[in-house]
Order: structure tokens, then C-alpha cells, then sequence
């Protein structure tokens, strides 16, 4: 206890120094070994036992994640580095590799500034590789590489020393071809490159890695390497150039401290202006000035309550700073404020800014909010998810007088993960879960039931399915209850390369309105349409078309209340509506306010998007997996076998020494139960993974038993509605 | 048939003759209380007077309509509703569809609250300009249109008629007079600081209360319970108004010197 404890005293010594602290998320490939990675970085700093590292998988402290061996939450741990005779402080993030869990990734890299991708040297760069980059890309993380498994090449593969070299070689320009392709203007700075020490190469389970940089000091470089893993003593390795030490070097070393990196990342995350007092504040991770709180993560701790982890990126955080809470009108005061040490929080005075903090107190906060001095402070920019939620669970309290605990209990889990979406129905006490996937769903229904004991009875995975329309509609007059208002509606595709800008997070109602109108001109959008944009809801625009409409102005939150009605629950089956492009046409509005209240344009608005979606070629898109497998050769026609057996395609094939990997694609709806009919197909020795691949019609031959089948789940009409039945 | 009956203004009292002949002959007697309400009583008293029973629509069921026309085709149908019956509520599309359908629709007119202001303040009928009804707000949004319309109607010198929303509760004129300090703050042209106004509370009662003031002042008198009506004064008066008010509505002497 006492190295631990003397460990927190240097760690509360460097908060307060920026230019000391390195913020770092761990991004990897599901298995590529972040977690045995960052385990044995806190060895190195001391903060577990060096027997245990690697073994003990320390920061995978849920015994979820132990029993299944991957890493499931995302974790936070404060180390302390000695480079060059002085100390630093890493604050550091593991990640989840599974896809399920994108959604912690996304969140993380909101915290970090710099990120250590590990890559597999025998796997190469797989796709989880490039989705987690381009998060890490996207909120403008630098990217240094760990090459691990090096090991594996050598004894498993039995490369000569050339082809190893060749090999890390393409490992490189894989990951930096990425780089380029998504950030070309920032190639230059953030091109990854082993002679300027950019790259590590190692073995996380043996504990030894090589740097340029290090192989100055150690003297060991590929040879050595080579020659000490062929004959099996990597002890010596691990003594001569220890992992934690070249890879933490190269951390500090290269990846930006929280002075350096806010005064670009500030740009990228937060639109607000920048000349402003806390503009100013956050460029300069100001601890004096306003409190600027990112809300990345929130536990709970049996003690203290919910706990909310961020990044800081201006003024101090300590107990009684009452804080003003984005979206909410709440404000909440500061209980404690703490860092993570793994599994513990370790309670401090104060965190000054650039630093990542654990806050209890903050009850009305969520996922992805700021929290803020300021009454009046922009927020930053909203956290985007890559994926989408495609698979829903039904949930029931086994026992009726845990309902009231269980609706409780759900609204938590929401607020935590906010990749889960939640659906409430206290009249059937049937409550929709809807997450990334069929593992996502079970460890989420597992936690519940564990920490909270409470017994569900869950249905079997369904699929979330998507309405869109593949024609232009009529268009559509959509009258008010009181008809003395009227909305003329018109619906239409939405052209890929505008979903495609909607969904890279790159235009926001938010941003500057010029930069939008010419962001949606380049995807495809034509001039007036552009700056008739009022909406962008869930990958839908709703477009403003009309000309000097008297009173529009004070109509149009409820006419947007009304389209995001109607696009989460479309008109064939109540499911959500994707890219889809809504037109006002015209409007002819009550001179009084009274009657042009919330009760007369919400339906009117709703039902006339609803009705001209059914006119316009109305198609139901279901939710695709690719999947990634190795099998020995021999197997091979099993995996296909199951493959075909699930309306899949197999996209590609390699084929390397006695292994096969592959590439294919399915419907998710075919996929579930997928994971134990692979293992008895295979008899355990296929390694897969899955991808998101986005949605796709399904076959008009399946439209209407698929429709009907959800409209039946839901108890509605078993029927396709007709546009008559909106608009009468 | 179709019958709109207005049941005026306070209770039970206000109906005319001819409505309470036009409801003793209807086959069904409907009545919606959502438009306005009738504060000096309740519609079982006015059922137990009048000997009817009165089914009470909720205002989804009055806007669909359906169900008042199909029984409208087959026999005499009325509909109670309170003031007269067409002004300030939307029950003008009901009868257009009833005409459609070759439904006879007769109206029975009531009193109405724009004629009791004139009577109640001395403001000259002729002078109102548009009217406008201030809405409870919608989650923090509060509508404009109210502020939007005086400002139109002082440019052309003319009062404005304020309705007040109903919701569970009617709104009351103090309530109104916050959400126009809400409506300023938005759009700061500082017309509240200088807008005079009348409060009309429990018009066709006889206890009504009327006070003439500057509009913020009136959100602190007491007017007693609802129905509240508002008007904003146009920047000039006639001679006769000003002193009407004087008289009538207690207005401060500096009304004098808004006479033209």
C-alpha cells in the first residue's frame, strides 16, 4: 500500500502542471492486446505487480470481463512516468475492441489527445483498426503505433528476418494510409514513421518492445530481437528493453500534452467563439478561468452514487463548484472530485484543467454533456457514434412489484451508455432495449440483473429496422385537427453522399450557416435546398422550401417536433426513418397563436410526412454484419456452409500458410446465435469478428411478412397503411 | 340539424331564450368547454336547470367532428359552447362541413366578450384593431404573435383585444403580463415599458372587476378569479374613452394626456 500511496501523491503533485500530463486512449482490433498492453504499463509505473501484469488483466476489473476475456467498459487508470530524469503524468484509457462497444471509444477519445494504436503483426490492420483511427482522427487525437505480437511472427509464422522487416514495414503504411486518406491536411505532422520513433515494435505478453529511439540507448535492435525469440528467451528482452518504458517513452515523447493539443482540438470539439472568455480559457487549458467539463463516461459507485468522469478542459474542479448542466436547466453541485486508479477512485482537493476527472455529485448529468460555470456556455460539440443501434431485447421484471425498480433502473443504464436507446412502457411493463448487438445487449441485461438484483425475462434479439423511400412523393396537404391550419409536404430520397456528410458529423445545425450551405452544395444538395435546411434529425434533413410565410418563424419548433415524430417512428411499421428528405412545400397558418399551438401542428406536420413517405416508394432496409473468420483450411467449407445458411455473401478470401481468412457479409437478423453454432461448426478453432455495414433493402419478396411481423409484435393493424389513413 | 347555441358569458343565466327553446327541442345536446369556460357555473347545473342531459366533448372529438355530423344527418343535434359561438374559436370549419353535407346549421348567438369589453371599459368598439391570444408557453418558447399584433395595431392607433389561454386552469392576467416581460426580453423594442392596458375580469357577471394601468402594474392587482380578458391601448384616445376609464376603470390621471 505504501508504493500506492506514494504513487497518488505524485500524481496529485503533476495534475497541476499541463505541459507534464499526456492524456492517452489505448485503440485496438478486438484480441490485437490493448488490455495486456496497458496492464503492463501500470506494472512498469508500479501500480501492480509485474508477475500479475498481462495474467491479471487489471484493468478488465468487472468480472464480466474476466470470465469472457475481453474488455467491455472503458477503463481509467493515472500513472506516473519517469522520462528523461523527469516525471510525468499519464492518464490513461482502455478501450473495448468488440464492436458492441464502439460506443465507449467514441466517448474516450473526446477525453484523451493522443492514442497508441495496437495492431497484431501476424493480423495486420483489421477493420476495427480503421474504425477506431477514424474515431481517433476524427476528434483530432494523434495516432503513435504499437506493433505487437512481433513474437508471434517469428515462431509462428517462421518469417526470416527479411520478410519480418517487409511485414512491420506494410503493418506501418497500412495504418499510415488511413492517416492520409482521413486527414490530409495533418499527413506531414502525423505520419507515422519507426526512424523518427513513432512506432514501437514488441510483445505485450512478454513484455519487451524496440523503439529507434531506444535501440540508441539499448543497443538492441531487430537482430537481437530476432535471435532472442528464436531461442526463446525473451526474459532477456524484457530486462533489456522493458515494454512499459519504450512504450510510455514514445507516449511522452510524441503524443501532445494538454496545452499543446487544446489549442487545436478546441476548433474541432467546441463551436463556440473562440476570442470569448472561456474560448480563450480552453485554448490556453486555463485552470483560473470558467469550468469547461466534457462528460465522457458515468459509473456507479455502490458508495457515493453516479459518478462522472470527463476531460477538463478549463478552470478547477472541487467539492461545491456548482455546475450548470448542458441540455438540462439543472445545476448540480460538486460532492467530490477524484481520479481513477483502475477499479478505485483515489478523492482529492481540486483538478485543475487538461486533466481527466471523476466528479460525484452531478445527478442530472449524461453521457456527452458539459458541465459549466457558465450559465450560458455553448456546449461542445456532440459525441458521434459511428454505429447505430440494430438489435432490440424486450425486458419484464420477473416479478411484478420490481417494476417500479426496474424503470429506474433502466433510465440509469441509459444515461451511461448512451449508444443503448431505451424504450419505457409503464402501460405493459414491456420495455424495449435496443443496442450495437447481441453481446452488447447480454453483458448490459447481465449487469442489470448482477449489481442491481433484479430477475428479467428478456425476449429473444430482434432486429431494429430502418424505413426509407425510393421515389419522389406527391405533395401532400396535411391539415390541423382544428383545420384551420394547413402544411404542404413533399418526401424524396436522400442522395448517399449527403447521408454520407450527415453521418460523418462534419455539418451540424450548430455550425457556422454558411459553412453548411456549402458543405450540403459539395454532397449534392442544390442551392435553395441547402439553405432551406432546418433539420438534420438521425441521418433525415427536413428542409424549408416556403417564401415569407407570415408566423413561421415561432411555428417551425413544432413543425420540427412533428417531422422528428414521424422519422422515429415510420408509417409501415413504426420503425425509424432513414435518409429520407423531407420538403415544406408551402404553409398557410391561423392568424391567432392559440390555434396554431403544439396540438394542432405536431399531428398535422407528422401525419402529412407519414402519408407522403407511403406515396413515395416506401421500402424497409434491414441492418448488415460483415464478418471477418480464420479457419484452418479444412474447415473452410463449414464456415461457408454456415455462412450461405444465413443469406450471406462470402466477399473475399485469403489464403495464408494452412489458414483461410474471409470476408462476408449477412443481415444481422440472420446472425443471432451465430457465435456458438461457428464454435460447434468449427469445433473451436475459428477466430471471427464482426463489422457494422450499414443497412440494405431488404428482398421485396420478404417486405410484407417482415413489415407485418413487427406490426403484429407491436400490436398494431395488420395491414399497410394506406396515405389515405394519415390524411383524410 | 346543427345547432350552435352561445351560452354567453358568467352562468346559467346568460343563455337566450331561443337557445334554451333550440335545446328543450334537440334530440342530443353536445357541449365543449375547451374554447372558453363559463367560471359563474358548471354544465351539470345548466343540465339540471334546462332538464338535458349534456354529453361533454373533449376537443379532439369537436375538431374530428365525425361523430357530430353523423348524428347531425339523422336528427337535431346542438352545441353548446360558451360566448357566441363563432367568435375566437375554430368552429367555423364544423359548420362549413356540415353545409357540405346538407346539414341545415343554425347559429344561436350569445354575448360575446368583445362587446362586454366596449361596455365594461367605455373603449369605443370601433377602435380595436386585430386581436390575439397570449398561449401558455411551449416548453421555454413563448409565441410572439401577441407582441407582434399591438405593435401593428399602435401603428394604425388601435386597441388590442388580449385572450387568454386556457389549459386546466385560465390564464390570468397576472401570469399574461410575465409572459409579455418574456416576449420584451426576446425581442427588446421596449414597447412594454410605455403600454397601458385595461384588465376585465368576470365580464357578464355582477362583480366584475376592471382596472386601467400601466400593463406591468397590472400584474399586481388583484382581479379576483378568471375569466381574465386584456386590451392594450392604443397610444391615443378619444376623448370619452379617456374619461370613461377614469370613471369606470380607476386609470391614473396621466391618461389624460394620451387624449388626441
Amino acid at each position: 500500500m505504501g508504493r500506492r500511496k506514494k504513487m497518488v501523491e505524485r500524481v496529485k503533485h503533476l495534475m497541476n502542471y499541463p505541459d507534464k500530463i499526456r492524456n492517452i486512449g489505448i485503440v485496438a482490433h478486438i484480441d490485437h492486446g490493448k488490455t495486456t498492453l496497458s496492464d503492463n504499463l501500470l506494472a512498469g509505473a508500479g501500480m501492480i505487480s509485474e508477475e500479475l501484469a498481462g495474467r491479471q488483466l487489471f484493468l478488465d476489473f468487472d468480472e464480466m470481463e474476466q470470465a469472457r476475456g475481453i474488455t467491455i467498459n472503458a477503463a481509467n487508470v493515472s500513472m506516473v512516468h519517469e522520462f528523461d530524469g523527469e516525471d510525468y503524468l499519464i492518464n490513461l484509457i482502455d478501450t473495448p475492441g468488440h464492436v458492441d462497444f464502439g460506443g465507449d471509444v467514441t466517448r474516450a477519445m473526446r477525453a484523451v489527445d493522443g492514442a497508441v494504436v495496437v495492431v497484431d503483426a501476424v493480423e495486420g490492420v483489421m477493420p476495427q483498426t480503421e474504425t477506431v483511427l477514424r474515431q481517433a482522427l476524427r476528434e483530432n487525437v494523434k495516432p503513435v503505433l504499437f506493433v505487437n505480437k512481433v513474437d508471434r511472427l517469428i515462431n509462428e509464422l517462421e518469417v526470416d528476418k527479411q520478410e519480418m522487416q517487409m511485414r512491420l514495414a506494410k503493418v506501418i503504411n497500412q495504418v499510415n494510409k488511413y492517416i492520409k486518406s482521413m486527414r490530409p491536411e495533418k499527413y506531414q505532422e502525423w505520419k507515422l514513421d519507426a526512424s523518427n520513433g513513432t512506432v514501437a515494435f514488441g510483445s505485450a505478453l512478454y513484455k519487451w518492445a524496440i523503439s529507434v529511439p531506444a535501440m540508441k540507448k539499448t543497443g538492441v535492435g531487430f537482430n537481437e530481437v530476432f535471435d532472442l525469440c528464436k531461442a526463446g528467451n525473451m526474459e532477456e528482452l524484457a530486462r533489456k528493453t522493458p515494454l512499459f518504458k519504450v512504450v510510455l517513452d514514445m507516449v511522452v515523447r510524441h503524443l501532445p500534452s494538454p496545452t499543446e493539443a487544446q489549442k487545436e482540438r478546441i476548433g474541432v470539439i467546441w463551436k463556440g467563439d473562440k476570442e470569448s472568455e472561456i474560448g480563450m480559457a480552453m485554448l490556453n487549458c486555463n485552470p483560473n478561468g470558467p469550468v469547461a467539463f466534457m462528460i465522457t463516461d458515468i459509473s456507479i459507485d455502490p458508495h457515493a452514487g453516479e459518478v462522472a468522469t470527463g476531460r477538463l478542459f478549463s478552470g478547477m474542479l472541487k467539492r461545491g463548484t456548482e455546475l450548470y448542466i448542458s441540455g438540462t436547466y439543472a445545476k448540480n453541485r460538486v460532492q467530490q472530485v477524484g481520479v481513477f486508479m483502475g477499479p478505485d477512485r483515489i478523492e482529492v482537493e481540486e483538478i485543475p484543467a487538461g486533466n481527466i476527472a471523476a466528479v460525484v455529485g452531478l445527478k442530472d448529468a449524461y453521457v456527452g454533456c458539459t458541465a459549466t460555470t457558465l450559465e450560458k456556455m455553448m456546449p461542445f460539440e456532440e459525441i458521434r457514434h459511428v454505429s447505430e443501434p440494430v438489435v432490440t431485447v424486450a425486458v419484464e421484471a420477473d416479478d411484478m412489484k420490481d417494476l417500479p425498480k426496474l424503470i429506474e433502473v433502466l433510465r440509469q443504464v441509459s444515461k451511461e451508455d448512451p449508444t443503448l436507446n431505451v424504450q419505457i412502457n409503464e402501460e405493459t411493463g414491456e420495455h424495449l432495449i435496443s443496442g450495437m448487438g447481441e453481446l452488447h445487449l447480454e453483458v448490459v441485461i447481465a449487469k442489470i440483473e448482477r449489481d442491481k438484483g433484479l430477475r428479467l425475462r428478456t425476449s429473444p434479439p430482434i432486429v431494429v429496422y430502418r424505413e426509407t423511400v425510393q421515389g419522389i412523393s406527391e405533395v401532400i396537404e396535411g391539415k390541423s385537427p382544428n383545420k384551420h391550419n394547413r402544411f404542404y409536404i413533399q418526401v424524396e430520397p436522400l442522395p448517399e453522399s449527403v447521408v454520407e456528410l450527415i453521418k460523418s458529423g462534419e455539418v451540424s445545425m450548430r455550425m457556422d450557416k454558411v459553412e453548411r450551405r456549402r458543405k450540403f452544395e459539395e454532397a449534392g444538395l442544390n442551392k435553395e435546398e441547402a439553405k432551406g435546411v432546418t433539420e438534420i434529425f438521425q441521418g433525415n434533413l427536413f428542409i424549408d422550401a416556403t417564401k415569407g410565410v407570415q408566423y413561421l418563424r415561432e411555428t417551425m419548433e413544432l413543425i420540427l417536433e412533428g417531422f422528428k415524430e414521424a422519422m422515429k417512428n415510420g408509417p409501415l411499421a413504426r420503425e425509424p426513418c432513414q435518409a429520407v428528405k423531407v420538403k415544406l412545400v408551402d404553409v398557410k397558418l391561423h392568424e391567432d397563436a392559440v390555434h396554431r399551438g403544439p396540438a394542432q401542428v405536431i399531428p398535422a406536420v407528422r401525419q402529412a410526412i407519414h402519408a407522403a413517405i407511403l406515396t413515395a416508394k416506401p421500402a424497409i432496409l434491414e441492418p448488415m454484419q460483415f464478418i471477418f473468420i480464420s479457419v484452418p483450411q479444412e474447415l473452410m467449407g463449414n464456415v461457408t456452409r454456415e455462412i450461405q445458411g444465413r443469406r450471406g455473401q462470402v466477399l473475399d478470401m485469403n489464403v495464408e500458410g494452412d489458414m483461410v481468412t474471409l470476408k462476408a457479409k449477412a443481415p444481422v437478423a440472420e446472425m443471432f446465435g451465430f457465435a456458438g453454432d461457428i464454435r460447434s461448426a468449427t469445433e473451436g478453432r475459428a477466430l471471427w469478428a464482426t463489422e457494422h455495414a450499414g443497412f440494405e433493402p431488404i428482398p421485396q419478396a420478404m417486405l410484407n411478412d417482415i413489415v407485418m411481423d413487427v406490426r403484429k409484435r407491436k400490436g398494431l393493424k395488420l395491414e399497410i397503411p394506406k396515405p389515405t389513413d394519415y390524411v383524410g | 340539424m346543427l345547432i350552435f347555441v352561445g351560452l354567453g358569458l358568467y352562468d346559467e343565466k346568460d343563455v337566450t331564450l331561443k337557445g334554451i327553446e333550440a335545446i328543450k327541442n334537440a334530440d342530443v345536446v353536445y357541449g365543449e368547454f375547451y374554447t372558453s369556460r363559463l367560471t359563474g357555473t358548471h354544465p351539470e347545473k345548466l343540465a339540471q336547470i334546462l332538464d338535458r342531459e349534456i354529453t361533454i366533448l373533449p376537443r379532439e372529438e369537436v375538431e374530428d367532428g365525425r361523430k357530430i355530423l353523423a348524428d347531425a344527418e339523422k336528427r337535431n343535434v346542438v352545441l353548446l359552447v360558451g360566448g357566441d359561438p363563432m367568435v375566437a374559436t375554430t368552429h367555423v370549419s364544423l359548420a362549413i362541413e356540415a353545409r357540405k353535407r346538407g346539414i341545415d346549421v343554425k347559429i344561436i348567438h350569445g354575448q360575446s366578450i368583445m362587446s362586454a369589453v366596449c361596455g365594461l371599459t367605455g373603449l369605443h368598439s370601433y377602435k380595436f384593431g386585430r386581436s390575439a391570444t397570449i398561449p401558455f408557453p411551449y416548453g421555454d418558447s413563448v409565441s410572439l404573435t401577441p407582441y407582434e399584433v399591438i405593435k401593428m395595431n399602435k401603428k394604425v392607433n388601435a386597441h388590442t383585444m388580449l385572450y387568454l389561454d386556457i389549459k386546466e386552469e385560465p390564464m390570468r392576467i397576472s401570469a399574461a403580463v410575465r409572459i409579455l416581460e418574456k416576449m420584451e426580453e426576446k425581442v427588446e423594442e421596449g414597447l412594454l415599458d410605455d403600454m397601458v392596458g385595461v384588465g376585465i375580469a368576470r365580464a357578464g357577471s355582477m362583480n366584475p372587476s376592471v382596472k386601467c394601468d400601466y400593463v406591468r402594474n397590472l400584474k399586481d392587482y388583484d382581479f379576483g378569479p378568471p375569466m381574465h380578458v386584456m386590451v392594450v391601448l392604443a397610444d391615443k384616445l378619444h376623448f370619452m374613452e379617456a374619461e370613461a376609464l377614469r370613471i369606470l376603470a380607476e386609470a391614473p390621471k396621466e391618461i389624460e394626456q394620451m387624449v388626441e
